[in-house]
């Protein structure tokens, strides 16, 4: 996968991408969104990795969005070009990413790794959305999953102020998964990579999927979907081998069937 | 560095000195700014590994300028909050988060504010004589720039409640028996003995001591298993090093270990 602003590698049964635009602390142009995007849509598609992970350097995750390529631009301009379509893919990835934050995770920045399924972040982490500041409001679910993640007045706050969060307070209020001590970040986010990446695939797949599921529906109606993926497991071989390896008191071997 | 803040290089320790004696080395903006720049270039700085913070004439530092801050209340810009937000917590934040070993050498009284400076370092030395003191209630402040939280968490809540409500003076020799100081010299000894003990440190494993003061810096807060977690975390980091691998293999091989410093 030949890129130019990411880097991509393959450890084990995880699959990583590093965002590497370190001139500009990793701000994200469309052209890294898209190879982000494209990288961990081919991951994704690859049997042998489980689950993936987003980090950049330990000065940033990634400092916002290229405020130099929105300056000139209208809303036409804007409109026209759709860059929340790269965006959008993200969402359709169906294994766990795990975003491993060091430094400034800064609007977009900081609503990509939002998107991630588990947040794993230094101390020296700061979480944002400055877009206020510049006459604009996050666009990329800035808005959207903070109030989910973090409840509507932390939200508000975030988005009316523009001052970013320290990790631990991130953590505190339910943003992001756990804080670990500054350049642990990557061991940590491999760590839980590992650990899911030893779980049967299909059920981390449709765990994913319920879960998310939640964000979108009533109660009743997230119920009702959670059991239909419940049942649908019964029919693996997966379910068959984990019930089997808990009962002999052996870890099971999955097959991803 | 301006002239309010004197700077000093002797091999890997770097001395930064406040120089208002006139003033008693009061702390007013300028000062700060030049104090903090200092401490984040040194923090930077491949060539330091210790930073020794001292004060020019007979007292440490004696705090806020007070002159300062009443020329503000007259002029009805009252807010103090934001001047400790723009310039007094900065300071203090630089000394925490900054990785290399800060040593205070206190060469006379630390009071008010220049006591928070002194107690966010990571050691103190001090000439006999000389007196720590919680000032702010004598002029019916609180008190600030961090010394709530360093005196609580160094004293326990019953010492650092007589001290920050008496605003009594305590000697650096009973605070040696609290513990807060770690030695206590003649005046012609401050300096030798400081920089003594700052470049042992600056010739150890750097990036060690930059781990094990963060994890100082964040076990204050954390509890038990928390804590042993960061261990764990901060120990596979340290592990890694270069310097640890050859202090390990110096360890075996019943040998002095040579660090990269």
């Amino acid at each position: 996968m030949p890129f130019e602003f990411v880097l991509t590698e393959v450890r084990g049964p995880v699959g990583i991408v590093t965002i590497n635009r370190p001139q500009v602390r990793n701000a994200l142009n469309h052209q890294t969104i898209g190879e982000l995007v494209e990288a961990l849509e081919t991951f994704d598609r690859d049997d042998a990795v489980r689950c993936m992970l987003l980090t950049g350097d330990d000065q940033a995750f990634a400092a916002g969005a290229d405020i130099s390529q929105m300056a000139d631009a209208g809303a036409v301009e804007v409109l026209d070009d759709d860059n929340f379509a790269r965006w959008a893919r993200f969402k359709a990835i169906r294994k766990p990413v795990i975003a491993a934050v060091s430094g400034y995770a800064l609007g977009g920045g900081c609503e990509l790794a939002l998107m991630c399924d588990l947040v794993v972040a230094s101390e020296t982490a700061l979480f944002g959305q400055p877009e206020v500041k510049i006459g604009i409001i996050p666009g990329a679910g800035g808005t959207q999953r903070w109030t989910r993640s973090a409840g509507k007045v932390r939200a508000m706050e975030a988005v009316l102020i523009g001052e970013p969060v320290r990790a631990v307070d991130a953590e505190r209020m339910g943003l992001i998964n756990r804080v670990v001590a500054a350049g642990a970040q990557l061991d940590e986010a491999l760590r839980l990579a590992n650990l899911i990446a030893a779980r049967p695939p299909l059920a981390v797949r449709l765990a994913k999927e319920a879960v998310n599921h939640a964000m979108e529906v009533g109660l009743d109606a997230g119920l009702d979907f959670e059991r239909k993926l419940f049942y649908l497991l019964f029919a693996t071989e997966d379910k068959r081998e984990g019930m089997r390896a808990f009962l002999e008191k052996r870890p099971g071997r999955f097959s991803g069937r | 560095m301006t002239d309010t803040t004197l700077s000093a290089r002797d091999g890997a320790v770097l001395t930064l000195t406040i120089n208002r004696p006139d003033a008693l080395n009061a702390l007013n903006p300028p000062t700060m700014r030049a104090l903090r720049n200092g401490i984040d270039a040194a923090g930077r700085d491949p060539e330091v590994g210790a930073v020794i913070l001292t004060g020019s004439g007979r007292a440490f530092c004696a705090g806020a300028d007070l002159k300062d801050v009443s020329s503000r209340l007259d002029a009805a810009d009252t807010d103090v909050g934001n001047d400790l937000r723009a310039n007094y917590v900065p300071l203090t934040r630089a000394i925490r988060s900054c990785p290399k070993p800060v040593i205070a050498a206190l060469n006379g009284t630390a009071a008010g504010a220049g006591l928070s400076l002194a107690l966010a370092c990571d050691l103190r030395i001090a000439v006999a004589g000389a007196q720590l003191i919680v000032a702010f209630v004598r002029v019916g402040l609180v008190p600030d720039a961090g010394s709530l939280y360093f005196l609580t968490r160094m004293l326990g809540l019953s010492k650092a409640t007589e001290l920050a409500m008496t605003g009594d003076p305590l000697s650096v020799e009973d605070a040696q028996q609290l513990g807060l100081i770690a030695a206590v010299v003649p005046a012609d000894q401050l300096m030798p003995a400081a920089l003594e003990r700052a470049h042992r440190l600056a010739g150890g494993p750097r990036r060690t001591y930059a781990l094990i003061k963060r994890g100082l810096v964040r076990a204050l807060d954390l509890d038990l298993e928390q804590v042993m977690e960061l261990e764990a975390q901060l120990q596979t980091l340290a592990a890694r090093t270069p310097d640890a691998q050859e202090a390990i293999r110096a360890f075996i091989e019943k040998r002095k270990p040579v660090f990269r410093a």
